[in-house]
Order: structure tokens, then sequence, then C-alpha cells
């Protein structure tokens, strides 16, 4: 694989139905690339919890993943609220989310802390009310 | 323990994926919490929940796992079968509460933790 692969997708921020849809395709398509079920599965939870967080956070947003011959980079960004205090929200159990979120089955505070812990890089750039970017990565 | 068993122990109906019925799993876990399976469990094969929504599925599935057992009657919508359907996720569905169904499955030997020695 010289050339780098990547997929893009938009993620719709109306639609709760369809929130990971992405990270479904990109699993498909890691498995593809037989790449070994431990990295597509890092890459499958990252990815999952950062693209749920566009849907329920920040209205939805769009996915870059690029898979060259070391790593896989996933790029999330959003034009939603921002994060004031991104320290706080790396926190396990720091939360926002409203209780209809909770009983969607999410916001437990456990999002960012497990992206965190599932990839080899991870980087958040969020300015409140602009928007938020995050850039994870998986070694290969 | 057989995916089989499974549905004979809870007195399930299999939704879709008949077809997986005899594969083994060695663990499973219960939560109506999607943030908590994906931020606890490790090897799990089988998650036991009453909530329902296209994101139990997918869950499950970014996690490798084999079957879902919903608990107290709940049903999946059609497009959630689909979603299951197209990665050969087992579905089952048991009148069961998840107390009874995960005690059940526990004392006849599906642990909640695999142990391995890593
Ligand atoms: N893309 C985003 N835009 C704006 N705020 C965000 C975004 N992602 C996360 N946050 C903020 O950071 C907090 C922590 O995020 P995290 O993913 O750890 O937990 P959660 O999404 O609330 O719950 P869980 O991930 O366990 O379902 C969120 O509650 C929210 O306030
Ligand atoms: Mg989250």
């Amino acid at each position: 694989m010289s050339e780098a692969l990547k997929f893009h997708f938009d993620v719709d921020g109306d639609d709760f139905t369809s929130a990971g849809k992405a990270s479904v395709q990109v699993k498909k398509n890691l498995r593809q690339l037989g790449l070994s079920p431990e990295t597509i599965r890092r890459v499958s939870i990252a990815m999952y919890e950062g693209e749920i967080n566009m849907v329920i956070h920040a209205g939805g947003g769009i996915a870059d993943v690029t898979v060259t011959e070391d790593c896989i980079e996933i790029l999330l960004s959003d034009k939603g609220p921002g994060i004031k205090d991104i320290d706080k929200a790396m926190q396990e159990g720091y939360s926002t989310a409203s209780d209809n979120i909770r009983s969607l089955g999410f916001g437990a505070g456990m999002g960012l802390p497990n992206m965190k812990r599932y990839t080899d890089y991870m980087d958040i750039k969020s300015t409140v009310g602009v928007g938020t970017d995050i850039t994870m990565r998986v070694n290969i | 323990m057989k995916i089989s068993t499974i549905k004979d122990l809870l007195d399930a109906k299999v939704i879709c994926c008949e077809e997986g019925l005899s594969r083994h799993v060695y663990s499973a876990c219960g939560s109506d919490m999607m943030s908590d399976v994906l931020a606890y469990v490790k090897d799990q094969a089988v998650l036991l929940t009453g909530l329902v929504n296209s994101q139990v599925i997918r869950t499950a599935e970014m996690m490798d796992m084999n079957c879902i057992v919903f608990v107290r009657s709940k049903m999946p919508t059609a497009e959630m079968i689909e979603l299951a359907k197209e990665n050969g996720m087992i579905i089952l569905s048991t009148e069961k509460r998840m107390y009874e169904a995960c005690g059940l499955l526990y004392s006849n030997g599906l642990v909640g933790n695999r142990v391995k020695n890593v």
C-alpha cells in the first residue's frame, strides 16, 4: 500500500438513528484491507465514540479516515458549540449530556477518555462557539 | 456455552441469524448504557440489554460481539434487524428481566470476564 487510502463521511446531526453509520462502514473497509482485528477494534471504538459525540453534542460534522502504511488517522470536525474546558471533558464521568441522551444509552462521560485509551495519539482543538476538531491515530 | 444453550436457558425467540446458533461464546455482559459497554467491555461476546435502538446493534458490532439478547420481551425494529443481518449478529429476545436473565446464564457457567492468561 504505497498510496494513502482515504474515506470521507458526512455525519448527519439530525438523525440519531443513523449515528455510528460511518464507523460501521470504516470497520468494513478496514476488514477488507486485512488489518489485524485488534487494530480494527481500536479504530472502530475510538471513531464510534467520536462520531456519536458529534451527533449528540455538536449537531453532526464530518469524518475523514486516512490509512497509510504505518497508521490509521481519524479526523473528526464539527461546527458545534465547542468544548469549554478540554481537561475537564477528558475526565472519566464528566458529561453535559441531557436525560434524553442518557435514555438513548449514552452520556456516561466515558467517550473522550475511551478515545484516548484506544489510540496512540489524540489531539483536541476546540473553540467555544466555533467547533471542535479531533485528530486520532492508531499505529499499525 | 453455545448460543443455542443461551436461547434454551432464557426460553428466547431467535430474531435473526439463526445459522449462528451453534457458535460458542465464553462471556457476557448486561447493560442499558452503551457508553459503559464501550468503556468497560473487553472480550464479552454477548450483550444483554433492555435498550432498543440502532446504536445497540452498532455498539455490539464495534465491540466484535456475536449476540444480543433483548430482555423484558423488547423487540428490535425492522431497521435494527437489517443492520444486525449485515454483520451476522445473532439477536434473541426473552421475556425474562435483566437480573434473572443474567443470573441464569451466569449460574450455568457463562461468566462476566473471560479468564485469560495474558
Ligand atoms: N464534539 C463535541 N462538541 C461539543 N462538546 C463535546 C464534543 N465531544 C464531547 N463534548 C463534551 O465533552 C463531554 C465529555 O464527552 P464524552 O464523550 O467523554 O462523554 P459523553 O459523550 O457525555 O458521554 P459518553 O461518551 O459516555 O456517552 C460531553 O458531555 C460534552 O460536554
Ligand atoms: Mg461521548
